[in-house]
């Protein structure tokens, strides 16, 4: 009997990696797949060591989106469960200034996932089964001065998930939105992140597991951001554009 | 950010950089003053430097594992933990372990920790086959008893001055069952529990455990503890059909810092009464599981906040065999004296032991600890006194507040390191808080 398979897509981000852990620890086989996978061969290693289960390591560029479909056509199988971690905070100021730079932030966080998780939706419909997983951020729910480049990419991205589940919600494949809020990692670093409200990658893991696993359809984490953000997206917009937020 | 070690003293303001490749690592390195930090067990500042303390966190990988030979490359963040976990259920299980298994691979070797049974398996660096250490010059070098031996035995229990260990090849033993036989001894006084270990060289593992607060003619009363692993077979019924797989047990945390008068003589009185005749009443043989027999302490997460908020602080020297009863008798009847509350109290036979710097010798070593007070520390010189009396030395990995002078009286090695540390690849660029207050 063939093991389950999860594709993990940007899997050098810390959640990318933390999500491999956790489903390697449930006997999954696991694709990952990044640019310069070279770098990944000791994460492979230590998945396998781990968890005595097989890592196939796949070169692999969002912005290639050209590429993306012979990229599926050489993984070794088609996956059973699909997390997309993609995406690139960059600089708000820079965004705001350069084109390149928001060009980068708006095909990172958007065209390059969306385009993927379309290709493997097709084919997950057309096998009947499956699971796509989308790592957007609460940054999404509404634009601000502060980011609004990159939430409003995640926005796009959220919105492009919502579609596809409800396309797909009678096609035995499920969408799962996940939008973390503050998260340890790498691209965090540095930052002076609230401590209570900031979550561990392996903590966003496990609520990703357990949303694949019930097949939960949004999930916020930490959960208190479901509260914060509700707070959020129902301030009246004459006041919204007053505060710093 | 605010650094410590396990007994959460001193609290050192220190900037902590969490580099996530080796490049990285050694651009930290060019910076000076570097200490490699675990995760944090030593108990003092040993793993913090105010200026350049690197944590190897991201250096948590298991690399290869060869089946025929038990050896185990891994990056040197890995835990112990983490080893056990993975290895344990395929029969394997570390040679030595200390007695918490969180800690790093990289501090087990810059610590060259022991466990229960260094009277016959000596310390952890008798089981590294080699090490990668980043040294001053910002290159790793791969090290081991034959290849730059010297970089090899002075990194074995080094502290971290070497440079930063990020890789090494152990050996671990093959075991037939994630149990232990154990055997409670009873001693009526130090004397007797001298007899009781000198009588107990073949087992694999023993331990004692002292009452401090007893005098006169019960100047430490001790169960003494000695350990075997089981064999299958012998394994309780209920877990036969997979005897490497133990139960877990359920993990408490302690959830805050208890109020600093909570650890005074009557309560540590009460404990060490319930827990003497509750050694005693237990069957004199028991069957236990690794995780209980290895690491009691581990199933409370984060018991060193039962020292309140002061922190606390540990003594750990070694007395050699020929001085061993005599300084032993000494030290207890200072503590006892003191009537400072010391939780727990650890007695341990060292085997022979040829390294470096590392810290057993062949004879007694005796670990305690006590919240940090005046009346403690005042003692604690006076214990570095009588250890310096009967020629013993002292535990870095548990040390936080030790004097340059008894240091230095102690540690005659310390001169022949240090001039190592200035000759090899240029001269060093790690210090560690506590190098730094030692002077070596």
């Amino acid at each position: 009997m063939s093991r389950d398979t999860i594709l993990i897509l940007a899997a050098r981000s810390d959640i990318a990696m933390a999500v491999a852990h956790r489903f390697a620890k449930a006997g999954y086989d696991i694709q990952l797949a990044s640019r310069n996978v070279e770098n990944l061969t000791d994460n492979k290693s230590d998945l396998e060591l781990r968890y005595d289960i097989s890592v196939s390591l796949h070169e692999f560029d969002a912005f290639k989106i050209q590429r993306h479909e012979s990229f599926l056509e050489n993984l070794p199988s088609l996956p059973t469960v699909v997390v997309c971690a993609v995406g690139y905070m960059g600089n708000q100021i820079e965004s705001e200034n350069s084109i390149e730079s928001s060009s980068l932030v708006m095909r990172s966080n958007y065209e390059g996932p969306a385009i993927i998780l379309g290709l493997l939706a097709n084919k997950f419909e057309q096998r009947g089964s499956g699971c796509l997983v989308g790592i957007s951020s609460v940054a999404g729910e509404r634009g601000r001065a502060t980011n609004y480049v990159y939430g409003s990419a995640k926005a796009g991205f959220t919105a492009f998930l919502s579609g596809l589940r409800n396309r797909l919600a009678k096609k035995g494949v499920h969408v799962v939105t996940v939008l973390p809020g503050f998260v340890a990692t790498k691209m965090t670093e540095g930052m002076n992140l609230p401590i209570k409200l900031t979550a561990h990658p392996a903590r966003v893991a496990d609520a990703i597991f357990k949303s694949v696993i019930n097949q939960k359809n949004v999930i916020y984490h930490k959960p208190v951001w479901i509260l914060i953000m509700l707070v959020i997206r129902n301030i009246p917009e004459f006041l919204f554009k007053k505060v710093k937020l | 950010m605010k650094l410590s070690g396990w007994g959460r003293y001193p609290i050192i303001e220190a900037k902590v950089t969490a580099p996530r490749c080796i490049a990285d690592i050694s651009d930290l390195i060019q910076r000076g003053n570097a200490i490699a930090r675990g995760n944090g067990r030593s108990y003092g500042d040993s793993s913090v430097s105010v200026r350049n303390t690197i944590h190897m966190k991201h250096f948590n990988r298991m690399l290869s594992f060869d089946a025929e030979s038990g050896q185990l490359v891994a990056e040197a963040g890995v835990l112990l933990a983490d080893i056990i976990e993975v290895f344990l259920k395929r029969g394997w299980f570390p040679y030595v372990t200390p007695g918490t298994k969180f800690v790093t691979l990289g501090g087990m070797i810059a610590a060259d920790v022991h466990g229960k049974n260094h009277h016959k398996d000596g310390s952890f660096g008798n089981y590294i086959s080699w090490i990668d250490v980043l040294t001053s010059d910002g290159s790793v070098q791969r090290c081991s008893k034959l290849d730059n031996a010297d970089l090899f035995n002075w990194t074995i229990g080094g502290m971290g001055l070497t440079g930063v260990i990020v890789r090494a090849a152990i050996r671990l033993r093959k075991i037939s069952s994630a149990w232990i036989n154990q055997r409670t001894l009873v001693a009526d006084n130090i004397k007797h529990a001298i007899e009781i270990f000198e009588q107990s060289h073949d087992a694999s593992y023993s331990v004692a455990w002292i009452d401090c607060l007893k005098k006169g003619s019960a100047l430490g009363r001790s169960l003494v503890m000695l350990g075997e692993h089981l064999d299958a077979d012998g394994v309780p019924t209920k877990f036969r059909r997979s005897p490497m797989l133990a139960p877990s047990k359920p993990k408490r945390i302690v959830p805050f810092s208890f109020p600093n008068w909570m650890l005074n003589v009557h309560t540590v009185r009460i404990f060490n009464a319930v827990y003497y005749w509750r050694g005693k009443r237990v069957s004199k043989q028991q069957i236990v599981d690794w995780d209980s027999y290895f690491y009691p302490l581990d199933a409370l997460l984060g018991w060193n906040k039962i020292y309140g908020r002061r922190g606390f602080v540990q003594f750990q020297c070694v007395i050699p065999l020929h001085n061993a009863e005599r300084g032993l008798s000494d030290l207890l009847e200072e503590i006892s004296n003191a009537r400072t509350g010391s939780f727990l109290a650890v007695l341990k036979r060292f085997g022979q032991q040829s390294s470096n710097f590392s810290f057993p010798m062949e004879g007694y070593t005796l670990a305690l600890d006590f919240p940090v007070n005046n009346k403690a520390l005042a003692l604690l010189n006076k214990l570095d006194s009588i250890t310096l009396k009967h020629d013993g030395r002292f535990y870095l990995a548990k040390d936080s507040r030790m004097s340059q002078e008894v240091f230095h009286l102690s540690e005659i090695r310390a001169k022949a390191y240090r001039h190592y540390l200035n000759n090899a690849y240029g001269k060093t660029k790690f210090m560690s808080a506590q190098s730094e207050r030692l002077d070596f």
